[in-house]
C-alpha cells in the first residue's frame, strides 16, 4: 500500500513534466502563455509602472504629450491604461474565483449525491441560465448601485453554471468508478471523497473552463463599465475608457483605440491558452485545431 | 416523443415561474427605501407615499407577491414610474425592434458560419483551415461593444457612406432602415459568426471521421454528397443546439449594440430605465428578455429533437 501512495504522486509530476513540455512545444498556446504572464506582470506593478497618479492632471487635454497622450481632462493616458487593466483583469479574476469555488461546490454535490440535491442545483442553474447574462447583470448593479463589489459578485453568480454543469457531468461519469468506490471502502468521508478523490480527477476541465472564463468576464466587466456600470471614475478600467474615448472619435480617436486594443489582446491570448489546454489535456481534440 | 414533450414543457413552466419570482425579488434588492432610490433625497414625503403606492410597497409582502403574479397573468407588466405609461404600450415594439437585428445578424451568422466551417473542416490543417481557425478565434475574442464603436468610427467619420444613429420605421421608410440596419447587425454579425464557424468546423470534424461516412464513402459515393448529405447534416444537429445558445448571447448583445447605434429596442429601454431609476420597466425588461430566452431553449430543444434520428431511441 505504501508504495502505490508514495509511487502516486511521483507519476503525476512526470504527467506535469509532459504536459508542460507539450504546451511549451504548442507555439500559439506558449506565444498566449508567455503574453498573458507579461500581462500578469504589468497588472500586478501597474501602479509602480505607471508614470503618474491615474487621476493626476499632467498635460494640455488631448494632446500627444506623453507616450501615449493625454486624455479629456488632462491625465497621462498610459498610466490610465496600465490602472485600468489592473482594475478589469482584477474584477473578471475575482468574479471568476467567485464563479468557481461555488460553482465547482455545487457540482461536486449534485453530482455525488444524486437525487434532490442535483435536482434542485441543476434546476437552479437553468433559471440562472435563463437570463441573458448581461441584462440580468445591468440590473442587479442598477438596483444594488454601481459599486466593484456588486460588480464581482454579480458577475460571478452569473457564472456559477459554467462551472456546476462540467463538474456535475464529470463526476456522473466517474462517481461509480473503482477508485471512488476504493475510498467509501477504506472508510473515507463523502466531504473527503469528493475532495481528495472527486476533485484531483475533475480537475483539467476546470482548469479549461478558468481560462475561458476570465477571457468572458474580462468582456462582461468591460461591457458594464462602457454603460457606465462598472468601475466610477476617476477610477478607470478598460471599459470606461472605451466608453469615454468614443465622445473623442474625432479628435483623438487613440483614446478609444488603446483600450480596445488592449481588450481584444488580452481576450484572444486568454482564448488562445484557453483552446490549447483544452486540446492538450483531451486527447480527442489533439490535432483538431 | 409525447413523455419528453411533456416534460420539457413542465420545465419551461417551471423555469418561467421562477424567473418571475427572481425579478420580483430583484427591486427588493435595492438598499433602503425603493421609492426614495427612485425620486432622491429632495422629494417630499407625499411624492414617496405616492411612489410606494404605485410599486405596491405599501401592501403587505404576501400581497405584493400574489398581486405580482395576479398582474402578470392579465398580461400587465407594470407602469413607468417616470411616463407613467403602462409598460406594455412599449414593450411589445421594442421587443420586436430588437428582434429584427438578432434574426436578421443570426440568419446571416448562420449562412455565412455553416459555410467557412464547412470548408474549414473538409480541408483540415490545410492554409485555409488555419485562417479560418485564427480568424474565428479573432472573432470571438472581439467585445462586441469594441467592433461595434469601431465600425461606427470607421463609418461614420472615416468613411462616411452610413448614417449614424438616427432611426426610421420600416414602415414610413424602408430604405433609410434598411441604411440604419447595417451597422448594428454587421457589428452582431462579426461575434456570432465565429462561434457558427467553430462549431461547425469542430461538429464536422468529429462526423467526417464517424463510421458511417466511411461507410459512405467505401460505396462509392461522390465526395461532396458524403461531406453534405451524410457529414454536414448531422454536423448540424450541434449547430442547432449551439444557436439557441447563440440566440441568448446576441440577445444580451444588443444591450451593447442598440446604446452605441441608437437603436430604440427592448435593450435601450431597460438602459433608459436604469438611468431613471425606473424599477418597474427594469423588472419587465429582464422578465421579457428570460422569457424569451427560455422559449428559444424550448425550441431549440424540440427542433433539435425531431432532427435526431437517434433521439427516438433513447
Amino acid at each position: 500500500m505504501a508504495t502505490v501512495l508514495s509511487g502516486a504522486p511521483a507519476i503525476e509530476s512526470a504527467d506535469r513534466r509532459t504536459f508542460l513540455r507539450r504546451m511549451l512545444s504548442n507555439r500559439r498556446t506558449s506565444v498566449a502563455g508567455a503574453f498573458l504572464l507579461l500581462i500578469a506582470i504589468v497588472t500586478l506593478f501597474a501602479r509602480l509602472i505607471a508614470p503618474y497618479d491615474y487621476r493626476d492632471i499632467v498635460g494640455k487635454p488631448l494632446t500627444s504629450a506623453s507616450v501615449l497622450g493625454i486624455d479629456d481632462f488632462g491625465r497621462d493616458v498610459l498610466s490610465r491604461l496600465l490602472v485600468g487593466l489592473q482594475v478589469s483583469l482584477g474584477v473578471a479574476l475575482s468574479a471568476v474565483l467567485v464563479a468557481a469555488v461555488i460553482g465547482v461546490a455545487l457540482g461536486l454535490v449534485a453530482g455525488y449525491v444524486g437525487r434532490w440535491a442535483s435536482t434542485i442545483i441543476m434546476r437552479g442553474i437553468d433559471v440562472l441560465l435563463s437570463f441573458p447574462p448581461i441584462v440580468l447583470a445591468i440590473a442587479v448593479v442598477a438596483i444594488m448601485g454601481p459599486a466593484l463589489v456588486n460588480v464581482v459578485l454579480v458577475i460571478g453568480v452569473l457564472y456559477i453554471p459554467r462551472f456546476t454543469r462540467i463538474v456535475y457531468t464529470q463526476v456522473l461519469a466517474i462517481r461509480n468508478l473503482e477508485y471512488v468506490e476504493a475510498s467509501k471502502i477504506m472508510g473515507a468521508r463523502p466531504a473527503g471523497i469528493l475532495v481528495g478523490t472527486i476533485l484531483p480527477n475533475v480537475a483539467a476541465p476546470i482548469i479549461v473552463q478558468l481560462s475561458l472564463s476570465v477571457s468572458f468576464a474580462i468582456q462582461m466587466e468591460a461591457g458594464l463599465s462602457f454603460l457606465g456600470l462598472g468601475a466610477q471614475p476617476p477610477l478607470p478600467s478598460l471599459g470606461t475608457m472605451v466608453g469615454s474615448g468614443r465622445d473623442f472619435l474625432e479628435v483623438q480617436p487613440t483614446l478609444l483605440l488603446y483600450p480596445s486594443v488592449l481588450i481584444i489582446l488580452v481576450v484572444l491570448a486568454l482564448n488562445v491558452f484557453g483552446d490549447g489546454i483544452r486540446d492538450l489535456l483531451d486527447p480527442r481534440r489533439r490535432g483538431t485545431n | 416523443m409525447r413523455r419528453f414533450l411533456a416534460k420539457r414543457f413542465a420545465q419551461a413552466i417551471l423555469q418561467l415561474l421562477l424567473v418571475g419570482t427572481i425579478v420580483f425579488f430583484l427591486v427588493r434588492l435595492i438598499p433602503g427605501d425603493p421609492a426614495r432610490a427612485v425620486l432622491g433625497d429632495a422629494a417630499t414625503d407625499e411624492q414617496i407615499a405616492a411612489t410606494r403606492a404605485a410599486m405596491h410597497l405599501e401592501e403587505p409582502f404576501f400581497s405584493q407577491f400574489v398581486g405580482f403574479w395576479t398582474r402578470l397573468f392579465q398580461g400587465d407588466l407594470g407602469t413607468s414610474l417616470i411616463s407613467g405609461r403602462p409598460v406594455m404600450q412599449d414593450l411589445p415594439s421594442r421587443i420586436g425592434n430588437s428582434l429584427e437585428l438578432v434574426l436578421i445578424a443570426l440568419a446571416i451568422s448562420l449562412v455565412i458560419g455553416i459555410a467557412l466551417g464547412r470548408i474549414a473542416a473538409t480541408r483540415a490543417d490545410k492554409p485555409a483551415d488555419h485562417a479560418l481557425v485564427a480568424g474565428s478565434i479573432f472573432g470571438i475574442s472581439l467585445p462586441v461593444f469594441v467592433i461595434g464603436t469601431l465600425l461606427l468610427l470607421v463609418f461614420a467619420f472615416f468613411i462616411p457612406i452610413l448614417p449614424p444613429r438616427r432611426f426610421a420605421s420600416p414602415f414610413e421608410d424602408p430604405l433609410a432602415h434598411l441604411q440604419i440596419l447595417i451597422l448594428p447587425v454587421a457589428t452582431l454579425t462579426a461575434a456570432s459568426c465565429a462561434v457558427v464557424t467553430r462549431m461547425t468546423r469542430a461538429s464536422m470534424l468529429e462526423t467526417l471521421n464517424a463510421d458511417y461516412v466511411r461507410t459512405a464513402r467505401a460505396k462509392g459515393l461522390v465526395e461532396k454528397h458524403v461531406i453534405n448529405r451524410h457529414a454536414l447534416r448531422t454536423a448540424l444537429l450541434a449547430v442547432v443546439s449551439a444557436t439557441t445558445v447563440e440566440l441568448t448571447t446576441l440577445i444580451g448583445s444588443t444591450v451593447l449594440v442598440e446604446t452605441i447605434f441608437g437603436w430604440p429596442g427592448m435593450s435601450s429601454l431597460l438602459m433608459n430605465a436604469v438611468g431613471q431609476r425606473d424599477y418597474p420597466v427594469i423588472q419587465a425588461v429582464v422578465l421579457a428578455a428570460a422569457t424569451i430566452v427560455i422559449l428559444v431553449n424550448l425550441v431549440g430543444d424540440l427542433v433539435a429533437r425531431a432532427l435526431d434520428p437517434r433521439a427516438e431511441d433513447n
